[in-house]
């Protein structure tokens, strides 16, 4: 099995905030990965430098065997698409879905548009119909649909999910996860997810790091994680906390 | 569960839009003790709109009527604004979700603690401060004097919800309406603040109002559950007997979300029926 991608001892500093401290992790190809951590932690932010949104310090971070600089071209970009958590704020509130959809083919010059914005669509769940709306006429779940059908109408192998439910009802929410696993099937493509829900990360991703303070704690597979098999506190912590309230 | 501290028989809440009247809340009835009452609904389900109604926060173009609306016995719709400002931040008092955005940027913290309690009892300045601390201790602050001079934006999430909770517990309110008290918070400080509030409703026997869309949450918070679809209740449940829901909109919230040891793929969605929101 190749890799998708390494990052090995990334940095990322905002001024003289050190938002990561040398972390590294290893997605497989066809993989579906989890960050785990709370706010602060960092999971975001490697992400952003992943598709070139943060400051990279130092570190190497190598995407389908090739070696990232301080820019990306076109060719990265087809490859690796992003999903936002806020679907209020990533959707043009002046632009219809059409038009959204027709950006990412116009930048990267690809000439079947009619066909593959009808197929982008289709296959995350809206019609025709939704084709000349604008975001402000959709909720917040029919959003999310659009940006995952935006993210995946160049195609790309590997697709990075930052929260892309946490502004969600747990129903839509289910539906969402549910569209995802299913494009991730048909498509067989990379996941690199973000939540600070572990329930989630178990349901979605095979392998998983949990992050604090912009560092690594550990790296579990799910099954682990199931059944509890942790060693540090932190892990522990955020698992008793995903269990809910229980008064003492 | 002896006396009645808040009666609500078929409350409404409406707002004239351009495209005609929406009613937000459409004629909801509970009544509540000294209890812990969760109202459980997803956005837009008037679950908010029905806690605002209570505290008297509704905004001034929509008109909220019901064939009762009691707190303690005062017919909360007739009394005058006057009046009823008398009771919020007083007798009845609501925590917001987001400390970043509910509490007042430009002033302390410890100020605006204080300014809660001299708006309703007529104490000196130093025995107001002496309170805040007091309070600010009570909700597991480790440094009450440092924290009583900070301004919000110098505190965590975490943090600034507990100094929320201090602030409207400081007048020791008998009905305490808190809208997604811990939604903002990062899950293992959700926990911490959810403790405070259970110990301090406990400690004080108030009435608790738990708004929250995570009904999992609420069943393992509070004595019973009302849970809300579409402005209506569909159901009022013990929340030790959720898992014999009747209705299959909670039965399907309760289903649809993934769990840690519980493999389901793909998740169970929810099929809405028309005829639950008619």
């Amino acid at each position: 099995m190749t890799t998708s991608i390494t990052v090995e001892g990334l940095e990322v500093v905002f001024d003289r905030f050190r938002a990561l401290k040398g972390v590294s992790l290893e997605v497989r190809e066809g993989e579906s990965y989890g960050l785990v951590g709370e706010s602060g932690s960092g999971k975001s932010t490697l992400l952003r430098a992943i598709t070139g949104l943060a400051p990279v310090a130092s570190g190497t971070i190598i995407v389908n065997g090739k070696t990232l600089g301080k820019t990306r071209d076109k060719a990265f970009y087809r490859d690796v698409q992003m999903v936002f958590q806020d679907p209020y704020g990533s959707l043009h509130p002046r632009q219809t879905v059409d038009r959204l959809l027709q950006e990412p083919l116009a930048i990267h010059g690809i000439a079947d548009g009619e066909k593959r914005i009808e197929r982008a669509l289709d296959e995350v769940g809206l019609g025709k119909g939704f084709r000349f709306r604008y975001a402000h006429q959709l909720s917040g779940g029919q959003r999310q649909r659009v940006a995952i059908a935006r993210a995946l109408i160049l195609e790309p192998s590997i697709l990075l999910l930052d929260e892309p439910t946490s502004a969600l009802d747990a129903s839509v929410q289910a539906e969402v996860l549910n569209l995802l696993e299913e494009v991730r099937r048909r498509r067989k493509l990379t996941f690199l997810m973000v939540s600070h829900d572990l329930a989630i990360i178990t349901h979605m991703c095979e392998r998983l790091m949990v992050m604090q303070n912009g560092q690594a704690v550990e790296t579990l597979t799910a099954s682990q994680l199931i059944g509890h098999r942790v060693s540090e506190d932190y892990t522990r912590n955020l698992l008793r906390a995903s269990e809910g309230f229980v008064r003492v | 569960m002896s006396d009645t501290l808040l009666d609500v028989d078929d409350l409404r809440v409406t707002f004239p839009t351009r495209t005609g009247l929406v009613q937000a809340v459409r004629g909801v009835s509970f009544s509540l003790g000294r209890e812990r009452l969760g109202i459980v609904g997803e956005s837009g389900s008037g679950k908010s709109q029905t806690g605002r109604a209570i505290m008297g926060l509704t905004p001034p173009q929509a008109e909220v009527s019901a064939k009762k609306l009691a707190f303690d016995g005062i017919d909360l719709l007739s009394i005058s604004p006057r009046e009823r400002r008398a009771l919020r931040g007083n007798r009845i008092a609501m925590i917001l979700q987001d400390p970043k955005y509910s509490l007042d940027p430009v002033m302390t913290i410890g100020r605006q603690i204080v300014e809660t309690l001299r708006t309703h009892e007529k104490v000196s300045k130093a025995e107001a401060r002496e309170r805040a601390l007091a309070m600010l201790q009570a909700v597991q602050i480790r440094d009450p004097a440092r924290v009583f001079d900070l301004y919000p934006h110098e505190v965590s999430g975490g943090m600034g919800q507990r100094a929320m909770i201090a602030m409207m517990l400081v007048t020791g309110p008998e009905l305490m309406i808190a809208d997604e008290p811990t939604s903002a918070l990062d899950v293992t400080v959700q926990l911490d603040v959810l403790k405070i509030l259970d110990k301090l409703v406990a400690e004080r026997g108030m009435g608790l109002i738990f708004i929250s869309h995570d009904l999992r949450l609420v069943s393992s918070f509070c004595d019973r559950v009302v849970v809300m679809y579409a402005g209506k209740v569909v159901e009022q449940i013990k929340a030790s007997e959720l898992r014999d829901a009747q209705h299959p909109y909670t039965r399907g919230l309760l289903n649809c979300m993934p769990r840690v040891g519980f493999e389901r793929h793909p998740l169970p969605v929810l099929d809405r029926k028309p005829e639950w929101a008619a």
